[in-house]
């Protein structure tokens, strides 16, 4: 079985086909950005992008993405053309405004944030709410998730406008 | 009753052991337990490092073998290293939960050291108590009692750049000044940088503890700004920071089935069955060591992938002994606590005055309360990675308590703590659960019976099944109101639970100055306590997070009752203003209490008309050193669906550490705190608990967040920790508040129990 992850090529024994992609990534692969939190797409913290649209890896069987361009957070900003350490407008925003407190959903938070924004450039408070209603944080970091995510669309639209 | 199984002894032992390093310690504690020694470092540069006994104890525990030269000229273990290229590296000695101690730790060393925090690395410090004191996270007590500590390292290691660059420049130290990561003569303008420095520094003598300034808050640059988390980068990139992330060469996975009702011992499983499935490597009963804080019996599991493992743990057919398993349930309690809430308690915890005389002719308000069992629910599930081998065992674990790990560890497998290293890692999440480290007890005895590292898994249902709660409980109150319409009579009948049939379980005391009984004239706090086997344990703000809510609604019922303005009340029963023991942190200052609950009031615009249907609703509450007042503005339509608009927060912790580290604590205690009061509770039904997932344990999500404004008086008071203070006053604040706008009195929660929906 060959997976596509963040651009390059990986072979996954067929016997992980039913293997939900989550563990794959982590345990297989070693790219252990997402996360487990519960097992049954309630929490949002496995969310990876197939083909840009976020799902839950954790209900995503992995031959379900044969041939699909699966993007985790360790691949988002090349994902964008951000290389050498260069970062997505959603993960320097989340540093400057210093969202994470445990950190443990926010890779989830990023990814699903990061779809809306390639659809949305200039999400309102109700169309962020509705984007990562799926997305758990036990640590209440809600607050600056919102401010982040505006913060990047407007840097987002700046650097487009220039 | 029996308590074989129950984690209080432990739990409580925990506990004392952390308040009894109070705030106005640590000083003691630093002298105690060592001196700064300097240590040449091979390469070159400064490194202190605590030393005990003339021994370089920063050696004793981190694995790495080194000759006998090595050990004279290089201690990787210190606080801080300042290297010739400039570069600092700071040792954080603290678990990071999400309190935000990796940071605000290293901040205090880099103020005291005056240096660039552009240079400055953060590394986690090995676990080693006896270098580094205190390294647990809980109590909100990680700043106060490393305040002094950390001070210290930071003024000795400028003292002695500066005593270097005197040395060099042939000038007295009075004339040098440093200032970013730069010593600068005064006179002549000459400087050198802390790298150029650094060789020489490590030459001089170790500066007299009596002898350093510390800085005068006027002169901080680093405190009380907003500073970024130094894992942001990593954590934002997926790397593998947590305990769940770790990996080692042949590592093999392992989970552990246990009773779900406390107490149930395996009888048999279909271990054969399991062996044959696929990625299967062994499956074996551990008849566990019985306490609840370590290990209980079960059946392990050991596959070659966390998946393999999961789904062999679905097949597993376990027929379980549940002769002495526990068979609580809630709805019985509920019972049998309102049939006693017209009594007072057979047990006296606190009285003062007559309360009986008091309300002869007095006006009596009465109400009974309940709030129920909640679990923590960490968004990382617990896990720990262990590797036995050669008599000694290593772990990797995301604990927030891994000084009580080594001990926990050392019982379970009987092995002397020398044998046993704990690497810390980043903790997704603690509030206060993984204080207990029965998941580090579990994976150090299956790695014992397994010739290879193994990593446990805990799944998210395990995590919901084998918690130690925060208890639930009942107060039936009685308030005294006189003719003036004063507060001057309050009983209180606290209906809670026993492990042991002697002290109340972890989290459910009631104590004898739980506030307003210290501050009144008459009272009565009487007590029964039902029995539980249904392991409980510190949750964010233990008791504060439950109690808070029955007495500061109750208090606003008794200023409805009295006919007065709730914030008019409060401040009355207040009275004037005095620190309730001079000197001590944790005893209420009224005078602190005044001034946020009054900023609090102001910044929400206490009085300010509002349209029907919406209000605004006060609570102040005082713990773990922390002065919290709230305001909540809530809406409520003629269906009970709430809105939750905005909390206001005025906040008392002394000198704030890292701003946007503090304000983003308070934005979490709210959220988490309106969480809980809004949707969560266990049902325990036969001894198991029915919530075992987040479809049926609804945390709240990102549309359903308030606002939040968070104001800090920041008094001249010691700082004090911000995990946990700010949290007690919400549901209340928000319960109060609901009356406001209603009419409608909440007594028991959560919300959704009283038919609110959002």
């Amino acid at each position: 079985m060959q997976l596509t992850i963040n651009g390059q090529q990986h072979t996954v024994p067929d016997s992980e086909g039913s293997t939900p992609l989550l563990w794959v990534l982590r345990d297989h692969l070693g790219l252990v950005g997402a996360k487990y939190g519960c097992g049954v797409a309630q929490c949002g913290a496995c969310t990876v992008h197939v083909n840009g649209s976020p799902v839950r890896s954790c209900v995503t069987p992995a031959s379900a993405v044969v041939g699909q361009q699966v993007t985790t957070i360790e691949g988002l900003a090349a994902s964008v053309g951000k290389t050498d350490g260069r970062l997505h407008a959603l993960q320097e925003a989340w540093i400057e405004h210093d969202v994470a407190q445990c950190g443990y959903c926010q890779a989830g938070q990023i990814m699903s944030a990061a779809a809306l924004l390639k659809n949305n450039p200039k999400p309102t408070d109700a169309d962020i709410d509705n984007a990562l209603a799926g997305n758990l944080c036990r640590c209440g970091t809600y607050i600056r998730i919102r401010k982040a995510i505006h913060a990047a669309a407007a840097r987002l639209n700046e650097r487009a406008a220039s | 009753m029996s308590a074989a199984f129950s984690a209080d002894d432990y739990i409580n032992q925990i506990m004392r052991a952390a308040e009894a390093q109070t705030a106005t310690s640590p000083k003691t504690e630093f002298n105690r337990r060592g001196f700064l020694k300097v240590v040449g470092l091979a390469g070159g540069g400064l490194v202190l490092a605590f030393h005990v006994g003339g021994q370089n104890l920063a050696f004793a525990q981190d694995g790495i073998k080194r000759t006998a030269d090595e050990k004279k000229e290089f201690a990787p273990n210190a606080f801080l290293r300042v290297s010739p290229d400039g570069s600092i590296l700071i040792y954080s000695k603290g678990p990071e939960i999400g309190q935000g101690i990796k940071t605000a730790f290293p901040l205090i060393i880099a103020e005291e050291l005056d240096a660039d925090w552009k240079q400055v690395k953060v590394e986690q410090a090995p676990i080693n108590p006896a270098v580094y004191g205190r390294q647990s996270a809980g109590g909100s007590r990680s700043i106060p009692t490393s305040w002094d500590q950390l001070r210290l390292a930071g003024a000795s290691a400028r003292a002695m750049l500066i005593a270097a660059a005197a040395q060099e420049w042939r000038v007295p130290v009075e004339q040098i000044r440093a200032e970013n990561s730069v010593v600068i003569h005064t006179g002549s303008g000459r400087q050198l940088t802390y790298g150029a420095l650094a060789n020489k520094a490590a030459l001089q003598p170790i500066p007299d503890e009596k002898s350093l300034r510390l800085k005068d808050r006027k002169e901080y640059k680093l405190l009380g700004s907003r500073i970024s988390g130094v894992d942001n980068r990593a954590i934002v990139t997926g790397q593998p920071l947590f305990g769940i992330d770790q990996t080692l060469p042949g590592l093999r996975y392992a989970v552990f089935e246990k009773c779900p009702a406390v107490g149930g011992k395996v009888k048999s499983a279909n271990l054969a069955e399991i062996k044959k499935l696929p990625g299967i490597v062994d499956a074996f009963v551990l008849e566990g060591t019985g306490k609840v804080a370590e290990v209980m019996p079960g059946v392990a599991i050991i596959a070659t992938s966390t998946w393999a493992a999961f789904q062999a743990k679905r097949a597993l057919k376990i027929v379980w002994d549940e002769s002495e398993a526990s068979k609580d349930n809630w709805h019985e309690w509920i019972k049998q606590a309102e049939a006693l809430a017209k009594q007072t308690g057979p047990e006296t915890i606190f009285s003062a005055g007559d309360f009986t005389k008091a309300t002869a002719d007095a006006k009596v308000v009465e109400a009974f309360y309940r709030y129920p069992f909640v679990s923590h629910t960490p968004l990382e599930p617990q896990n720990c990675t262990a590797w036995f081998r050669d008599g000694r065992i290593e772990l990797w674990a995301p604990t927030q308590n891994p000084e009580a790990g080594l001990a926990a560890v050392a019982s379970t497998l009987g092995l002397p703590q020398e044998k046993i290293t704990i690497h810390q890692t980043r903790v997704g999440g603690g509030f206060g659960r993984r204080l207990i480290n029965d998941f580090m007890c579990e994976a150090a005895a299956i790695a014992q019976k397994v010739n290879a590292p193994i990593k446990l898994t805990w799944t998210r249902e395990d995590d919901q099944l084998h918690d130690f709660y925060r208890v639930g409980g009942f107060h039936s109150f009685k308030g005294g109101i006189d003719k003036s319409g004063k507060l001057i009579a309050w009983a209180d009948h606290f209906i809670t639970f026993t492990a042991d049939g002697q002290q109340p379980t972890s989290g459910g005391d009631l104590r004898p100055d739980e506030f307003p009984a210290q501050v009144l004239p008459h009272v009565s706090l009487t007590q029964t306590k039902l029995p539980l086997k249904t392991p409980t344990g510190p949750w964010r703000a233990p008791r504060s997070c439950s109690i808070a809510f029955a007495v500061q609604s109750f208090i606003h019922e008794c200023a409805v009752a009295a006919g007065r303005d709730h914030l008019e009340f409060l401040l009355s029963i207040m009275g004037e203003p005095r620190w309730l023991k001079e000197g001590d942190p944790y005893a209420l200052n009224t005078a602190r209490a005044i001034s946020v609950i009054k900023l609090a009031a102001e910044k929400a615009g206490w009085g300010k008309p509002l349209p029907k249907g919406r209000g605004l609703g006060l609570a102040f509450h005082f713990s773990h050193a922390g002065h919290f007042a709230q305001v909540a503005e809530v809406s409520v339509d003629t269906n009970k669906k709430l809105r939750v608009h905005k909390v206001t927060v005025a906040g008392d912790i002394g000198p704030i550490i890292n701003l946007s580290g503090a304000e983003n604590q308070v934005e979490g205690c709210v959220i988490d705190g309106y969480s809980t009061a809004l949707g969560l509770e266990l049902d325990i039904v036969n001894g198991r608990i029915q919530q075992t997932n987040f479809d049926t344990y609804p945390i709240l999500r990102i549309p359903h967040t308030p606002e939040v404004a968070v104001h800090f008086i920041q008094s001249d008071f010691p700082p004090t920790g911000v995990g946990e203070p700010a949290l007690p006053p919400v549901a209340p604040a928000i319960a109060n508040a609901i009356y406001n706008a209603t009419g409608y009195r909440v007594r028991t929660l959560p919300l959704v129990r009283e038919g609110f929906t959002v």
